[in-house]
């Protein structure tokens, strides 16, 4: 029986998937620590837009970056509705500013499809898969690509 | 576990112990240098060499165990009154001490010591050694064994004296005709831990004629035999006028890990199966035990070596006290029961609490917010809640803390090293070793301290001949002390020496082009020069200062902890460096202020003064910059919040509020800010976690309204600053 659901659990995965700017966006839950409301972030000196700056995580130091900026599509005007979603990463953790929580879906890893190659656009690099739910198309954020150090160096 | 190798665990606890064992052998050689005798003292200092010299035999660390051997019979010597610890021979007990002390962080980091050194202390050990007792010990060195002592035990008054009680001495021990029966049986522990029985008795044999019978009854046919149980027993019939303690002190290390029966003739009742731990047996075995817990007890009767006491300002045990009697000062460090705690889990208790401190903020604030009335129960909790987390913040704060004793001991090696060096004769006094400073600090104020422990030495005290002239005694004096003052920690460094030769001070600062020659200081402005970058009073570069890294790198090492050094100089009596630090380096005196709507933390150390500027205060300086006028010098004026491109450079800066910045040359510069709100303590965190270095930002703390405010490095901005504060062409400005 445990042998059975796990080789269920293994060929699944659970994603949260939410919105930025007018398209929807995923990410494996198992990387997400919480849901917060928005508040106002404290701005760093010399950051690219992307990042907000920083906010108080009980007691911790959460970098915020504004993802639909750093995914190209301008910047966020923030508001009440709006919605962090603080991601830990291996080493890091880091708060992604969205406009909102949309849903948790469970998603068989072989429905996964690769996304198309298409250099020029910047935000693909930012996108390791594609899934298709309920006729939307979900695309699966890379994170660690958003991530404030990894995107510093880029810019 | 069972892939990794179970030595270097316990091999690592034995260096752990082994650094225990080197500071109560510091505090020992510091009693017996002050003119204590006490046989406690010499006794701690046998122990501590002996049990480094045990673990080490059963590492088989053969230079550390080679030299530890060497010190000891000469400690020996010293304990049964053969050898006298004359001031030469405790001088070179230090040294022997340095020795001991690389010798072990070499095995330990299995780096190679000084050999060259080694030798020429070991030298000196054998000379002392030679002269005073007639024993020769070289031929035992070459194939030395960890149990053994080579030294011929001639020591004709009883152990029980030298070790415990003197008043129980029995003045010469009687000659009897019946020996000692031990009855040895060792557990199979004893041999998993690497003892061997033989070494035992060859111990024995060293105290006297030794009849020894093997008892090889219980071993089983060599089908049943398991390699791994112990089987033999001995009897061993010892004839010796070695008192029992001495006997027993054989089977030091191995008391927990064979049943052993001494039958004495003088004494029947000493008889006891097993072995109970005698009290002054408590230095049980490096060897044997994985788990060794922080000993309680080196020696019962001077108990602990480590004063854990929290009050400062205690002048303790190394030197200034040990005049008033070295017994009492010893007896007044009772034993506290001690945990060795990860530092790591303290470090979360600490984070824990921190954030504590500032959720209760938080929760005053939404209280005071909410209007409710300061007689309430709600307000009345709060007060109380406050009232404990404070306490509790104070007290987590003080589990950080160590005392700066380890720190001051290494300063006494530099002392000595550096003035042997070049030629003079001066000695280290210590005050307060017992004030507590956050570890950290002490980690950080280790290389600073040595510099300015070495100016001491090298320009602070005169040559003898000078001294001599100057009717002072030959040998000169550091005093080294520490003190707890309005919640900072006061570290000085105070010489006995000639104090700052000021017009040579001055003349040099002329031809380096420091000062304008004929520029008036004060005797304080002069004493200030030391701390310029690139100067150096040495009228010849030597080989321990001068070498380029000047007082400038010890000042700025103190500025970064968050502290401040001063000078104080008496022309003929000496010059005394004064290092003020926080306690802590989690919280930090900051000066909350407003810019472009941003709260910011500017650490208060680095401010000067604070100006509001009139109109004649600004000059203008080429199209896109001003400088103000402070006191007939002019300083580059920059605006905060366009230097950290919160917003562009302001029309006027008529009234606007500036922080006057000192840079680390002397230099000043004047941030413009909108407000100033307060000074407060606030708590540290760091950014660096997060996010990585953003330029002028040297971490970020947290306020009382849950908001995160930054703390800035304001020298790093003035460094870095573009300096526009004017209004600019619009191009120029999208550039900037």
């Amino acid at each position: 029986m445990i042998d059975i659901e796990e080789k269920a659990m293994a060929a699944e995965i659970e994603l949260l998937t939410f919105q930025v700017g007018k398209q929807e966006y995923a990410l494996d839950i198992m990387s997400v620590r919480e849901i917060r409301g928005w508040s106002k972030a404290t701005p760093l000196p010399h950051a690219p837009t992307f990042i907000l700056g920083v906010i108080n995580l009980r007691g911790t130091v959460l970098t915020i970056v504004d993802l639909a900026d750093r995914l190209g599509m301008g910047q966020t005007k923030t508001s009440e509705r709006n919605v962090i979603i603080v991601v830990h990463t291996g080493k890091e953790t880091v708060g992604l500013l969205v406009d909102a929580v949309s849903d948790i879906l469970v998603i068989k890893k072989s429905d996964l499809q690769m996304p198309p190659e298409m250099s020029a656009d910047s935000n693909q690099t930012f996108i390791s898969a594609l899934i298709i739910a309920e006729e939307r198309m979900i695309r699966i954020l890379a994170h660690a690509a958003a991530l404030p150090s990894e995107s510093m160096e880029i810019v | 576990m069972s892939d990794e190798d179970p030595m270097i665990e316990i091999k690592a606890s034995f260096f752990v112990e082994c650094e225990e064992l080197l500071e109560s052998l510091q505090d020992g050689l510091q009693i017996m240098d002050a003119g204590g005798t006490g046989d406690e003292t010499i006794n701690v200092v046998f122990r501590a060499v002996h049990s480094i010299k045990g673990g080490a035999g059963a590492f088989g660390l053969d230079q550390l165990v080679r030299f530890a051997h060497q010190f000891e019979s000469v400690l020996d010597g010293v304990r049964s009154g053969a050898i006298t610890a004359n001031r030469n021979a405790i001088s070179v007990f230090f040294q022997s001490g340095d020795i001991l002390a690389d010798l072990v962080r070499s095995a330990r980091d299995a780096t190679v010591a000084d050999v060259e050194r080694t030798q020429s202390v070991l030298k000196e050990l054998e000379t002392i050694l030679g002269h005073d007792s007639n024993e020769v010990v070289e031929d035992e060195i070459d194939d030395f064994q960890p149990m053994f002592l080579a030294l011929d035990l001639d020591l004709d008054s009883s152990v029980d004296e030298r070790l415990d009680t003197p008043e129980q001495s029995i003045p010469d021990a009687p000659a009897f005709e019946d020996g000692y029966t031990i009855n040895f049986v060792p557990d199979s522990a004893l041999y998993i831990s690497g003892n061997e029985p033989l070494h035992l008795l060859r111990l024995l044999r060293e105290m006297g004629p030794l009849n020894v019978i093997c008892d090889t009854s219980a071993i089983p046919a060599l089908t049943d035999m398991d390699v791994e149980k112990s089987y033999l027993s001995w009897t061993v019939q010892l004839t010796s006028d070695e008192d029992q303690g001495a006997v027993r002190e054989v089977f030091d290390f191995v008391a927990d890990l064979c049943t052993l029966t001494i039958s004495d003739p003088r004494n029947r009742e000493a008889t006891a199966t097993p072995l109970p731990p005698l009290p002054q047996l408590d230095d049980t075995t490096p060897q044997d035990e994985p788990s060794m817990s922080p000993k309680a007890t080196l020696e019962t009767s001077s108990n602990s070596p480590h004063p854990q006491k929290m009050a400062p300002n205690t002048t303790t045990i190394a030197t200034a006290d040990a005049k008033s009697g070295t017994r009492g000062a010893l007896q007044s460090d009772q034993p506290r029961p001690t945990v060795r705690v990860d530092l790591e889990r303290i470090d979360r208790l600490v984070n824990l609490v921190g954030e504590l401190v500032i959720n209760q903020a938080m929760i005053s604030q939404s209280i005071q917010e909410a209007d409710i009335s300061a007689n309430s129960a709600v307000s009345n909790g709060l007060d109380d809640f406050s009232q404990l987390t404070r306490d509790l913040q104070d007290s987590v704060m003080m589990i950080r803390a160590q005392p700066v004793k380890t720190l001051f001991q290494r300063m006494g090696r530099i002392i000595r090293e550096s003035s042997a060096m070049i030629g003079k004769s001066v000695r280290l006094k210590t005050e307060g070793d017992a004030t507590e400073v956050d570890k950290t600090v002490i980690e950080h104020l280790a290389d600073p301290l040595t510099h300015m422990i070495r100016n001491a030495v090298d320009h602070g005290v005169e040559s003898p001949s000078d001294r001599l002239s100057a009717g002072k005694p030959e040998e000169g004096i550091v005093t080294l002390s520490a003190s707890h003052r309005s919640g900072r920690v006061i570290i000085e460094v105070a010489d006995d020496g000639a104090g700052i030769d000021r017009p040579r001070v001055l003349q040099i600062a002329v031809e380096k082009g420091l000062v304008a020659k004929n520029a008036q200081l004060t005797d304080s402005e002069i004493d200030n020069l030391l701390f310029m970058p690139g100067f150096s009073t040495a009228r010849e570069v030597s080989d321990l200062s001068g070498r380029g890294v000047g007082m400038d790198v010890v000042k700025s090492a103190i500025i970064a902890l968050g502290g401040r050094v001063t000078i104080q100089s008496d022309p003929g009596n000496g010059t005394t460096f004064t290092i003020s630090l926080p306690l802590t380096l989690a919280v930090l005196d900051g000066m909350v202020i407003d810019v472009a709507q941003q709260t910011l933390v500017v650490p208060l150390n680095t401010i000067t003064e604070t100006l509001t500027l009139a109109q004649d205060d600004i000059r203008a300086l080429g199209p896109l910059s001003n400088v103000i006028k402070v006191r007939n010098t002019f300083v580059p004026l920059l605006d905060l919040g366009a230097e950290l491109g919160y917003r562009s450079p302001m029309d006027s800066y008529i009234g606007a509020i500036v922080l006057l910045i000192a840079r680390d040359d002397g230099t000043h510069a004047a941030l413009a800010v909108d407000a100033i709100q307060d000074q407060r303590q606030v708590v540290i965190k760091g950014l660096q976690d997060t996010f990585g270095r953003v330029p002028g930002v040297a971490a970020a703390t947290i306020l009382g309204d849950g908001k995160i405010a930054l703390i800035l490095d304001p020298v790093d901005v003035v460094t870095n600053a573009v300096g526009h504060t004017r209004t600019a062409q619009p191009n120029l400005q999208l550039a900037g």
